[in-house]
């Protein structure tokens, strides 16, 4: 790595207070220099958003500077972030499924003929050659929806890249993608770096930033703590200057004591909404006083798997026997009168309701128990004081029990959900992506909640991305992979990551040799 | 009965009572496919049919009155999507607010300029011309369906297909509907989308003022209170009944109009007329359940969420 | 922080209402010769008399009932505009039973009141009975029907219940089924208590019943409710059931009110729309739409008197109507305001915890 490196990009004493209130960036200095690839890092919540959004022009920064190639600027809108070249590609793809690839590459950009209209010629001809240029092999005419998450990205690349972006903005790139598409994109990041171009990487995945990124600022709690060369700072020093304390990887768990088995699928198909087969005749059992990680990339059925056990979904086929019972005649409440409790993947979404106050949102899974509710009416008083039980056990920082949930932070609000979920006292327990997006502590906290209702005698499903979790929860771990599980460990501490890898990507796939076998 | 369906008279009536309704609809179509629903189209029509009777009569003609007209619709527009954008009114409400300034506005004004209480009697307006086509007029029924329109008809026809091309071809169509499919994808190629979104709103209120210039001066001879009489509600249906497209929008407008201008003929037979006043929004009624359950279908069988 | 977003809210209603009549004001010297005397006559005309403050009260009655009626509908998210239609409905067949029925006094006007909710009630379930079938847009089907229901109410009018000698008038209702009077010289009617009793028990159940927490649980986020096992098909039809049929009482109340002594309506009369006003005053709860139903009485009758005794047409009050909802549902009017103030307290506690 080159020393003298010139500076294209200061942002200097940033500090953003949201009209909420939250104080999301005090005092935030970042440096950026030409060619370099620049981890921002931190936990969710840390300010990296934050300060993002404020670089591209989305948020207007209450105090600070911004001096780009050494003189002071206002960027006042995404519009202008890109004009001064400056591109940003989101975590959540900004892409529109209806158009073609290089519609959404010209969008905003358009080539024009006779001065009025689009001339769509060029538009597919100028969006080609950028692709080849970097090494993208993407059919540009294809439609967007048509295409995988992993070429998805790179259309958002080259959007920014079409558009003469020296500065590129990754928001958690490789969250979406498989080890391998990971590594394709780290080349392509490689190359743009060695064509000059300045990377922002944010992740909180300190190996890949090892593995990547050149230097990294690393912030806490809305503050910077300070930008350091990746060479000379070990994992260990980030994770601890990140948090502030050094990351529980390990829990210190209790063997599993499985006793009677509480969930069944047999042989179970089901679809998407769409109507597309994505889960593929799958059959298996959890026990409780077990954990069942179920492992995979995204998309290959484990959403539906989730939506047909938890009575969200009846396009299926096949049986779901809970404590014995089939379900498949049941509403989603008589599910949950069941004892199952689902912590939902999209927690703003379908997890809760982001105006109502927390306490109304603690009880909307139980609030016809005979405890909270009489024939009509609530009971208000009995709902206030169990809901201040559950804040103060489920540490969820608040104001009051009256304040609204989409006030407060990610990890917060996922324990609220939690807190309302577990409060039931549920036998069966589906979590998916419980601890997505959230702070460590929170997420330490939930995992742990995890473990103590198996230990009570709970069956329970974990669905997640995070290998991590995975690993450190599951007493047997399966992997997902087109609608089947490709593989099932019960001694989980004895695969590898390479391994599951092997098998989320189809590689290695016991179902099918068993299938073949009949 | 059979032969007066048949006859030019027919759907002379058809187009002239489609014209306003049209007009409207494309100005809903353009608002809905930047994602605003523009329930203003009311209120809109209403303003627009006074100022045509006001400016029309001021400039003496009826190319000055609609072009002064549609610059009113513009600002109106302009206005709605003030609220709704800068302002972040929600838009139904902010909708309804402006019906409500129409209402008592349109006839404040009209008392404020000319002392009539109601109907612009003392205002001496210049109505849209109609178009005579040479030698065409003499073809028997093509002839008189396609001379003999009122100019404001052609210009609605012809509207049809600028918007077409406009939303279609258009490095601001693609954008108008970039926005309207997902704001936040279009905001990050640096498109603004409250810039389109106001660009959209403006265009609507050209539009619809346009249709409101007719209603006072082509459908009618003068301004009177609440003429527009729920014609840009009946628009908004249309509308969405035509998946927001002008062509859709059009075909809708054409039915509906089939469905009065059948009711009026009605009324020579001994159907009450209050059922057959029932028609058009019957009509609408039942086709939007029908188009909205075709849609619902298919989507769930194509797998579009 | 609660405390002063509730503050500013209502800072912010009453700069919204203070600058609506500045406006208006601003219009009525634009168009009057006299404009000092119609402003004061519009202040001050509902004091005036005894009668003109009658006039108030008889005036808030079915502002009372569409405005809670409405409140319950939008709290499902639902944007239902029918409870316009509702409302008519309701006063058709509180007519049609007041003069078909011949049922003796006391239970007429009850038989009459209570149908009139239930057609209003299964009206207003139309447009959501339709987006769930068809998943036809609530908002342009309610429209539509809107013309429907007046046109049907025409057709029963002038077919089966009219005075030939009047012409588009129902015969006079008979005394049995009238709500009586209750103050002197004046017409306010029982219908007040029933109203007020509507935004009571309205408040009631949207705040302190299982089935409101369904509704507004539906309301805030479909996906949530139907996550948390609520039955989201039964929460819509209830909700929009019960709008409707307080909607529908109103019309029958407002018919058989010594206001009206025949069946008349042949236009619709707009308290489906006034209802969006009243629920926007009161932030789609119940309880308050007494206040807002006061406030949009006082200056209605204030415009009617106005119009009276002045050169000014009652129509300046749509104006001033049109103008509070913009400024109240406006999310960032005045947010200026509210940024720097939640901005300080923010800092103020940076501070206070010794940061």
């Amino acid at each position: 790595m080159e020393l003298a490196k010139e500076t294209v990009l200061e942002m200097q004493h940033i500090m953003k207070i949201y009209s909420n209130g939250v104080v999301a960036n005090k005092d935030v200095s970042l440096e950026l220099k030409k060619g370099e690839i620049h981890a921002l890092l931190g936990e969710n919540g840390a300010g990296k958003s934050t300060l993002m959004k404020v670089l591209f022009g989305i948020e207007p920064p209450d105090q600070g500077k911004i001096i780009l190639n050494g003189s002071e600027t206002a960027i006042r809108s995404p519009q202008d972030a890109i004009s001064k070249g400056i591109g940003m590609v989101h975590q959540h793809f900004m892409l529109l499924p209806s158009l073609t690839v290089a519609e959404n590459i010209i969008l905003g950009v358009e080539p024009r003929k006779k001065k009025f209209f689009i001339d769509m010629k060029q538009a597919v001809k100028a969006a080609s050659e950028i692709a080849e240029k970097y090494n993208f092999d993407i059919d540009v005419t294809a439609k967007v929806e048509e295409i995988p998450v992993g070429i998805k990205q790179k259309v958002e690349i080259l959007k920014a890249l079409y558009r003469g972006a020296d500065i590129l903005i990754l928001d958690e790139p490789t969250a979406v993608l498989t080890p391998q598409e990971t590594e394709e994109l780290f080349v392509q990041l490689e190359k743009l770096r060695d064509d000059g171009r300045t990377v922002i990487f944010i992740s909180h995945k300190l190996d890949e930033i090892k593995r990547i990124c050149d230097r990294a600022t690393i912030m806490r709690s809305g503050k910077s703590m300070g930008t350091y060369n990746v060479d000379e700072i070990s994992t260990n020093d980030m994770s601890k200057l990140m948090v502030g304390r050094e990351v529980v990887l390990e829990f210190d768990k209790e063997p599993a004591k499985p006793r009677e088995v509480l969930l069944e699928v047999r042989n179970l198909s089901a679809y998407n909404t769409q109507g597309v087969q994505k889960v593929n005749g799958l059959s298996f059992e959890v026990r409780g006083g077990e954990i069942l990680g179920i492992a995979g990339v995204e998309g290959n059925g484990q959403s539906e798997l989730i939506d047909a056990i938890t009575g969200l979904s009846r396009k299926y086929t096949g049986e779901i026997l809970l404590k014995g019972e089939d379900i498949r005649k049941e509403s989603i409440k008589g599910i949950r009168e069941k004892k199952l409790a689902h912590i939902p993947e999209d927690r703003m979404a379908s997890g809760c309701a982001s105006h109502l106050n927390i306490q109304e949102n603690l009880f909307s899974n139980q609030y016809t128990d005979d405890a909270y509710s009489g024939k009509l009416l609530l009971r208000t008083k009995t709902i206030q004081k169990r809901s201040d039980e559950l804040i103060k056990e489920y540490l969820v920082k608040c104001k009051s029990q009256k304040q609204e949930v989409g006030m407060l932070s990610g990890g917060n609000i996922q324990k609220v959900i939690v807190a309302r979920e577990f409060s039931t006292g549920p036998d069966v327990i589906i979590a998916n992506q419980p601890t997505r997006g959230i702070d460590v502590g929170a997420t330490e906290f939930i995992r742990r909640k995890l473990l103590e209702f198996r230990d009570a005698g709970c069956a329970v499903i974990l669905v997640s991305a995070d290998l991590n979790e995975i690993f450190s929860l599951s007493d047997r771990l399966a992997v997902m992979y087109k609608g089947n599980f490709s593989g099932v460990f019960t001694d989980v501490a004895h695969v590898t990551e390479e391994e599951l890898g092997q098998y989320m990507l189809g590689i290695k796939n016991d179902h099918r040799k068993a299938g073949a076998a009949k | 009965m059979a032969g007066n369906i048949f006859s030019a008279d027919f759907v002379n009536a058809i187009l002239r009572m489609s014209t306003p309704i049209l007009f409207a609809t494309l100005a809903s179509g353009i608002a809905s496919k930047s994602g605003i629903t523009n329930m203003a189209l009311e209120g809109m029509l209403l303003f627009a049919s006074l100022f045509g009777v006001i400016f029309s009569s001021l400039t003496h003609s009826f190319l000055g009155g609609l072009l002064l007209t549609m610059l009113i619709g513009g600002l109106i527009g302009l206005a709605l999507a003030f609220f709704i954008l800068q302002l972040k009114t929600d838009e139904i409400l902010a909708a309804i607010a402006l019906n409500l300034i129409a209402t008592g506005g349109t006839v404040l004004l009209l008392l404020a300029v000319s002392g009539d209480r109601g109907a612009s009697t003392s205002i001496s307006s210049v109505s849209a011309p109609i178009v005579h086509i040479p030698f065409v007029e003499k073809i028997p029924f093509l002839g008189e369906v396609l001379s003999g329109q009122n100019l404001m008809t052609w210009l609605a026809l012809l509207a049809v297909v600028v918007v077409h091309v406009f939303l279609y071809k258009t490095p601001m169509g693609l954008k108008i509907r970039a926005v309207g499919e997902n704001k936040n994808a279009a905001e990050s190629v640096g498109i603004s989308s409250k810039k389109i979104q106001y660009i959209a709103l403006v265009l609507s209120g050209v539009l619809c003022s346009m249709g409101g210039y007719f209603l006072s001066g082509g459908y009618m001879n003068m301004f009177t209170k609440d003429m527009s009489a729920g014609k840009g509600f009946i628009a908004l249906a249309a509308s969405s009944m035509g998946a927001d497209t002008p062509i859709g929008g059009f075909l809708v407008t054409m039915l509906f109009g089939i469905a009065q201008a059948l009711g009026n003929l009605m009324q020579l037979t001994t159907i009450p007329t209050e059922l057959i006043q029932m028609i058009p929004y019957l009509t609408t009624l039942i086709g939007l359940a029908v188009y909205s359950y075709t849609v619902m279908k298919r989507k769930s069988r194509l797998g579009v969420h | 922080m609660k405390s002063s977003v509730k503050r500013f809210e209502i800072v912010r209603m009453f700069f919204a209402i203070v600058i609506a009549l500045l406006v208006s004001f601003g219009i009525i010297f634009l168009v009057s010769d006299q404009p000092l005397t119609a402003i004061y006559t519009l202040i001050t005309g509902p004091f005036k008399s005894k009668r003109n403050f009658a006039n108030v009260i008889e005036a808030m009655i079915p502002l009372m009932f569409t405005g809670t009626g409405v409140c319950i509908m939008f709290s499902a998210n639902q944007i239902n505009l029918a409870g316009e239609g509702a409302f008519h409905l309701g006063g058709l067949v509180a007519a049609v039973v007041a003069l078909k029925f011949g049922l003796p006094a006391g239970v007429s006007p009850v038989v009459a009141i209570l149908l009139s909710g239930l057609a209003g009630a299964v009206f207003t379930a139309i447009p959501a009975i339709l987006k769930i079938k068809t998943n036809s847009s609530v908002l342009v089907s309610s429209l539509m029907l809107n013309y429907i229901a007046l046109w049907f109410a025409m057709f029963i009018l002038m077919h089966y219940i009219c005075d030939p000698s009047i012409g588009s008038a129902s015969y006079v209702i008979p005394e049995e089924s009238t709500l009586p009077t209750l103050v002197e010289r004046t017409r306010i009617h029982p219908g007040l208590f029933i109203a007020l009793a509507a935004a009571l028990l309205g408040s009631v159940f949207l705040y302190k019943t299982k089935t409101g927490y369904e509704l507004r649980l539906t309301g805030q986020n479909e996906r949530f409710a139907r996550y948390s096992g609520i039955n989201i098909v039964k929460v819509i039809c209830v909700s929009q059931l019960l709008g409707g049929f307080i909607a529908g009482i109103g019309g029958g109340v407002e018919l058989l009110s010594p206001i009206y002594t025949r069946f008349s309506w042949t236009s619709l009369l707009g308290y489906g729309w006034d209802a969006i006003i009243i629920c926007t005053l009161a932030k789609n709860n119940p309880l308050y739409t007494p206040l807002a139903a006061l406030f949009l009485a006082y200056l209605r009758t204030g415009a009617s008197i106005m119009a009276r005794y002045t050169d000014v047409t009652l129509e300046i009050v749509q104006i001033t109507q049109g103008i509070i909802i913009l400024l109240v549902v406006a999310e960032q009017f005045l947010s200026g305001y509210k940024h720097k103030m939640i901005a300080k307290e923010a800092m103020e506690s940076l501070k206070e915890k010794g940061v």
